[in-house]
């Protein structure tokens, strides 16, 4: 880099000599990372416009049942235990990585994807029982904007549950390798991030949804 | 600068992009993030606030500080990483969400309002 001249430089015969301060230490750093993360915040942008419908369409029963007819406090707050105990034990499964325990990795992995599948049950379990008690997304305004965000979300945690077993399984074939490693920071994001997401649907869809 | 060549390679050993992980601070987190969804979910069942408003704007204030528990201690959020690119896209990402949702409210409270059934029929076209 400075052998070779600039050609402006080499213009001033006279002129002082040129004085690079990039000396060609540092590179692009590893950018999957941040590339995730500008998905992340993508995905964000996603959730904010089903929550700005749900907040529009929240009160809109259409004469059918609302929020305090339908919502079960006690089932979401399992629910909503469940997903944050899973973040935790994703964060020991992450710590396991960093020390490079590949049993301690994949134990931990476990437990978080059966969490994440209890969550899902649990939420299949609610939809379930609403059709059948005819609150299905067709009946009022409110109910679709209630199953299209809050459906998101279960399908976003669906595919975070996929993807830890896709992980698991090239964990176990390939060792915590590098790439590996990576791999498990970006679900380590994904997933607490849908986290962060169930925040907003336990707080602002099943708390205020019961508030008279 | 020429002293930085070893934490240098030690970046790239983990290959982090400046990303730290301590048992302590997921579980400072999560003992955080219990009471901060505890206390939402015990003021709404328990009935403790005497007005739905002031419950309503109490929880939204407890979402508000689990988010940002959540950020510094689950995904480590922090002005480092990522030389500050990742808080960059944060906040864009924030004023962004803000603008979508206060608006979409405001303005579609205001048509509700506006385009109310009329009730006396006599003046309907």
């Amino acid at each position: 880099m400075s052998t070779s001249q600039p050609a402006y430089a080499t213009g001033g015969a006279a002129g002082p000599a040129p004085v690079f301060y990039d000396n060609g230490d540092h590179h692009p750093q590893q950018g999957t990372l941040l590339g995730f993360w500008l998905y992340l915040m993508s995905d964000c942008l996603i959730f904010a416009v089903l929550f700005a419908a749900y907040a529009v369409f929240g009160r809109s029963y259409a004469a059918g049942p609302s929020g305090v007819d339908l919502f079960d406090l006690q089932l979401v707050a399992i629910n909503t235990a469940l997903l944050l105990l899973s973040s935790i034990t994703y964060g020991f499964a992450m710590i396991g990585a960093q020390h490079g325990r590949k049993p301690h990795v994949l134990g931990w992995l476990a437990v978080t994807g059966l969490l994440g599948l209890g969550f899902l049950g649990i939420e299949l379990y609610e939809f379930a029982h609403l059709i059948h008690e005819g609150a299905g997304p067709q009946r009022s305004a409110f109910l679709s904007s209630f199953f299209t965000l809050v459906g998101t979300h279960g399908l976003h945690v669906t595919f975070g549950t996929l993807w830890l077993v896709t992980l698991m399984v090239q964990v176990s074939k390939h060792g915590l390798i590098p790439e590996n490693k990576r791999r498990l920071m970006c679900l380590s994001m994904f997933w607490h991030f849908l986290d962060v997401v169930w925040i907003g649907v336990f707080t602002f869809v099943y708390l205020m949804g019961v508030l008279p | 600068m020429s002293s930085t060549h070893d934490s240098h390679a030690d970046a790239h050993h983990d290959d982090g992009g400046g990303y730290h992980f301590s048992t302590r601070g997921y579980v400072v987190g999560f003992l955080l993030a219990v009471v901060l969804t505890a206390i939402p979910f015990w003021l709404v069942m328990a009935k403790v606030l005497p007005t739905p408003g002031l419950t309503a704007a109490v929880i939204l204030g407890f979402a508000a500080v689990q988010i940002v528990v959540h950020m510094i201690y689950f995904l480590h959020m922090n002005s480092k990483i990522e030389s500050g690119w990742s808080m960059l896209a944060l906040i864009f990402t924030g004023a962004l969400v803000l603008i979508m949702l206060a608006g979409s409210i405001w303005v579609m409270f205001h048509l509700n309002a506006n385009m109310m059934p009329v009730h006396d029929m006599r003046i309907r076209p």
